[in-house]
């Protein structure tokens, strides 16, 4: 029997992998979507692990979710509901008042105020530039990143747009943005304010998945790049109802209904790589699907260190791809509870936006320090969520479920790796941490998954645990990402693509670069560019 | 605190001896000799009559072993090193991702799965870049291990007296393993000056009873210690290629004009472009279907027209004394065609040589352009005739001992 072959082949079914096969499949390819795991997903994946309690086991957010993706790919139309969880985020006060962030900005300059009325007052401001230094961002990672030194129009063209944009900007907010991209964040956040749980909680944000501290040149950048899409600071969470798992299940739905098809259930082994150019892929039976393009969702490392025949790498690309920074330093902890913390100053309808736990800069960047050497603090920041207060469906009645990330929790630990006790005692650290917070947590966890680093990489295929497929630093967005010079997705093995968060403009971006990807495929397939003929 | 110092090789205790003019010249970071005696020509002479001995530790040298030994040097070099057998050396230029040479070295089998590259560059870091994701071990043993070149038509019945091994029936580009006075050593028969002759590779801390070892036997055979003015003028005459003299390497090249691909050295003999993906090979192929632009020559200056230049200065003709190794126009009429990039006058041939790049509609043997000679502060054009290389090549070279069978041509230099 004679294998069907394929236009394209898209591995893994992470968020991303969906969506460019959506976009590859309107583009009337034949598709199919090959994925290890029985189900698809990826990282986006709603669980029972606790029976009656579902999680978002691992990434309890798609970030930002671009609504060019929705639309195009008909999501609403396949059952996609979010909304935006208000307020956007909170942080108890031990003996003292809440700090409320939300949309509102007035709302948010009267929470501000009781700990510190300039801190009020400034609030407005604050929340303009950034959101104003962000919105080039989010123009940025709508297109192709411009590639310094490439001749080409494309690239001129999005300079030229770049140059118009910025020039709308004005002299001082130009002169703020570049200021602002390389600064420390918390020399950005101690020129504002003066609460340190304010600064402390969006010290947390900035420092989302880097293995930096707030005291770490690039920070500021980390926290534009969290604020990308968004008209208020911070970002907010998209809360999806049925979980993020959801979200996938519509795209997976969107996909099938233009054709995709889908093979769970058995990994890819090995990228078949012929005279310079792809023909197909092996599987982890031996089957050999034949296509005339691979899409890899995939990080740079499994991609061409995994799955491609180093022989077919130009060494001094192999080189650069060996280059690329992981360091996961997050670790997830979901917990099922009988009851909702009870935080200080906070109530129940509080809790449908993230709840931060980091009292301030100095104790972030303190927990980050014990990250440099390899060590867990047993002092962290605390990033959680509690999504059952919005979609009560998630948890038993009165039950609800939390999920926390852990900043930090390097991969690269001094004393060796993660292992089980490892695991419990980061698990039972952060509910001690919990506890400190919400004391009546003491007594109502019904159960628990415990993700380390470790158990990132292994059971979500993330390298290092780094849940953005690669840090999104500074030396690693635009066109240095994935690999410097090779942001345009197309990959030195000819129809061989990139498309996950490794690529441009990287993790908490949702859709972008799927979309991105599908787009260079297609316009490559329309001039018959590549190795091959598309006929 | 040691002032900063070139390193010695593992022989210097014996060469340093000899040094009667100290003329220590710098050689991959080590002090080596020019010539032994106040000027080159005997040591010279010794290579083509007797034995020369050379010192050619100064080598970059990396032992390759492991599975995947043989796939990591066949993604590096255009050669096909699968067709290597266990005990044959071959050589090899290897080039980038755009098909311009890298380095050129030897490589040699010496196990299943086990090889040893010579380079005159390091390399450490190119090998380790190529060999992400492979099961294979690098070492650098470049200073571990020392190498000697006994090189001249004597050579072989010096090692044959002193050598516990095969060597009378060693082919050309082969090796053996063996003793010399106990001291294990490898022997392949291989060098750098077109001529009978052999390298023999040693522990660096047994190198100093080696050389004593093949001095003492090679007194009658008129052998002399060698330095690399006399190897460079053999090398010359042998046509084989200088990396930095007549080549830039790709990892140094600035600018486009820079670099060199194997078509272009004249080492489109080496690319094998059947063999599956190497480093280079894409490119390659396109050259190869196009032709390249460049090619590497031997030229033979005109004596006739040598003379006349020189008469009409009221001289006699001038010739270099030593190999020269600098950028000399050649042209055809008022337009350049080319450039050699080292010269010398032949003792053996009588003939005044050089090699050098020329434009490929230049390029075929017998054709006639010009090269500038500086006749007592002027420039002058002399005729010059491109011959092939090498310009020496005594059937010795490749032979058999006398009763033995020859190697032959195809064996792969």
């Amino acid at each position: 029997m004679t294998a069907k072959r394929y236009h394209v082949i898209v591995l893994g079914s992470g968020i991303e992998s969906l969506v460019a096969a959506g976009y590859l499949g309107k583009a009337g390819l034949d598709v199919l979507v090959v994925d290890g795991a029985e189900s698809v997903g990826g990282t986006l994946v709603t669980r029972e692990v606790v029976p009656g309690y579902r999680f978002d086991s691992c990434l309890d957010s798609p970030g930002y979710l671009s609504p060019a993706v929705v639309a195009d790919l008909a999501l609403a139309h396949h059952g996609l509901k979010y909304s935006l969880g208000e307020p956007l985020m909170v942080a108890p006060r031990p003996g003292g008042p809440a700090l409320r962030l939300s949309a509102d900005l007035e709302a948010t300059a009267g929470s501000l105020r009781q700990a510190s009325p300039g801190d009020a007052d400034r609030w407005p401001a604050f929340s303009d530039r950034i959101t104003t230094l962000a919105g080039l961002l989010t123009d940025m990672y709508r297109r192709l990143p411009p590639r310094p030194g490439e001749g080409g129009v494309g690239d001129l063209m999005t300079i030229l747009r770049l140059a118009a944009r910025v020039r709308r900007l004005g002299r001082v907010e130009l002169m703020e943005f570049l200021r602002t991209f390389p600064m420390p964040v918390a020399d950005l956040l101690d020129d504002w304010f003066e609460d340190d749980l304010l600064k402390g909680a969006l010290g947390v944000v900035a420092v989302r998945h880097l293995a930096l501290g707030p005291r770490s040149g690039g920070t500021a950048f980390g926290l534009l790049h969290q604020q990308v899409g968004a008209t208020a600071v911070p970002r907010g969470r998209p809360i999806i109802s049925g979980g993020v798992g959801h979200l996938a299940w519509t795209l997976e739905v969107s996909a099938r209904e233009r054709g995709v098809e889908f093979r769970t259930g058995t990994g890819v082994a090995q990228i078949v790589v012929t005279e310079g150019g792809t023909t197909g892929v092996v599987l982890d039976s031996g089957e050999e699907i034949p296509a005339r393009a691979v899409v890899s969702g995939y990080d740079v490392r499994r991609t061409f260190s995994d799955l491609v025949d180093p022989v077919h790498l130009d060494p001094e690309f192999a080189a650069m791809a060996a280059r690329v920074r992981y360091r996961g330093v997050a670790a997830k902890v979901n917990l099922a509870l009988g009851e909702l913390p009870d935080f200080t100053g906070l109530d129940a309808t509080d809790l449908r936006g993230t709840v931060v736990l980091c009292p301030s800069l100095d104790y972030l960047e303190k927990a980050y320090d014990h990250t440099k050497y390899g060590e867990v603090s047993d002092r962290l920041a605390l990033e959680l969520v509690i999504p059952s207060v919005s979609d009560p469906s998630l948890a038993p009645e009165g039950g609800h479920v939390l999920s926390a990330w852990l900043h930090y929790a390097p991969f690269h630990r001094r004393d060796g790796s993660w292992g089980e006790s490892e695991r419990e005692a980061i698990g039972d650290l952060a509910l001690r941490i919990l506890q400190d917070a919400a004391p009546n947590m003491a007594n109502a966890v019904v159960g628990r998954e415990v993700l380390t680093p470790l158990d990132l990489q292994d059971r979500f295929g993330l390298t290092e645990g780094q849940v953005y497929q690669g840090e999104v630093a500074l030396d690693q967005i635009l066109f240095m990402r994935p690999i410097p010079g090779w942001s345009h997705y197309r990959m030195p093995v000819g129809g061989l693509y990139l498309c996950g968060p490794a690529t441009h403009p990287g993790g908490g971006i949702t859709g972008q670069s799927g979309r991105l990807a599908a787009r260079q495929l297609v316009r490559d397939q329309k001039k018959g560019r590549g190795r091959r003929a598309w006929t | 605190m040691t002032p900063l110092q070139l390193n010695t090789t593992p022989f210097h205790q014996r060469t340093a001896a000899l040094a009667q003019g100290h003329a220590w010249r710098r050689w991959a970071g080590h002090a080596v000799l020019g010539c032994y005696q106040l000027h080159h020509d005997r040591e010279y002479a010794a290579i083509r009559s007797g034995s020369g001995l050379i010192d050619v530790s100064p080598l970059y040298k990396y032992l390759i072993h492991g599975r995947d030994a043989c796939r990591l040097l066949n993604r590096i070099v255009p050669r096909n090193v699968a067709k290597c057998q266990v005990g044959r050396v071959l050589y090899t230029p290897w080039c980038d991702s755009h098909g311009k040479v890298i380095d050129d070295g030897t490589i040699s089998r010496l196990g299943e799965k086990t090889y040893r590259l010579t380079s005159a560059d390091p390399n450490i870091r190119w090998l380790t870049d190529n060999a992400g994701g492979m099961d294979v071990v690098i070492e650098d043993v470049s200073r571990s291990l020392g190498a000697v070149a006994l090189q001249g038509p004597t050579a072989r019945d010096i090692l044959a007296r002193v050598a516990d091994a095969e060597v009378e029936s060693l082919r050309y580009f082969h090796l053996t393993e063996g003793t010399i006075r106990g001291i294990p050593v490898t022997i392949s028969r291989t060098g750098y000056t077109g001529d009978l002759g052999y390298e023999i590779w040693v522990a660096a801390d047994r190198a100093v009873p080696l050389w004593d070892a093949l001095v003492e036997t090679g007194a009658d055979y008129g052998l002399l210690p060698a330095g690399i003015l006399a190897l460079d003028v053999a090398r010359i005459e042998a046509g084989l290629l200088m990396i930095d003299v007549d080549y830039v390497s790709a990892h140094r090249a600035l600018i486009d004009s820079q670099f060199s691909s194997p078509y272009e050295l004249n080492l489109g003999w080496t690319v094998n472009l059947e063999k599956g993906p190497f480093n280079g090979r894409d490119a390659l192929v396109a050259e190869h279907r196009h032709g390249p632009t460049w090619a590497f020559v031997g030229i033979e200056v005109d004596w006739e027209g040598l003379i006349e230049l020189y008469a009409a200065v009221g001289l006699p003709p001038q010739l270099p004394t030593t190999a020269w190794r600098i950028s000399v126009p050649l042209y055809v009429g008022r337009t350049q065609v080319g450039y050699a990039t080292s010269g010398c006058w032949s003792p053996v041939l009588k003939k005044y040589i050089a090699l050098a790049h020329v434009e490929t509609r230049f390029a075929a043997p017998g054709t006639a352009i010009e090269m500038e000679v500086t006749v007592e502060h002027h420039r002058r054009p002399v005729a010059v005739t491109v011959v092939k290389t090498p310009f020496f090549d005594p059937e010795r070279k490749k032979a058999g001992a006398a009763g033995q069978r020859g190697s032959g041509a195809g064996d792969g230099t």
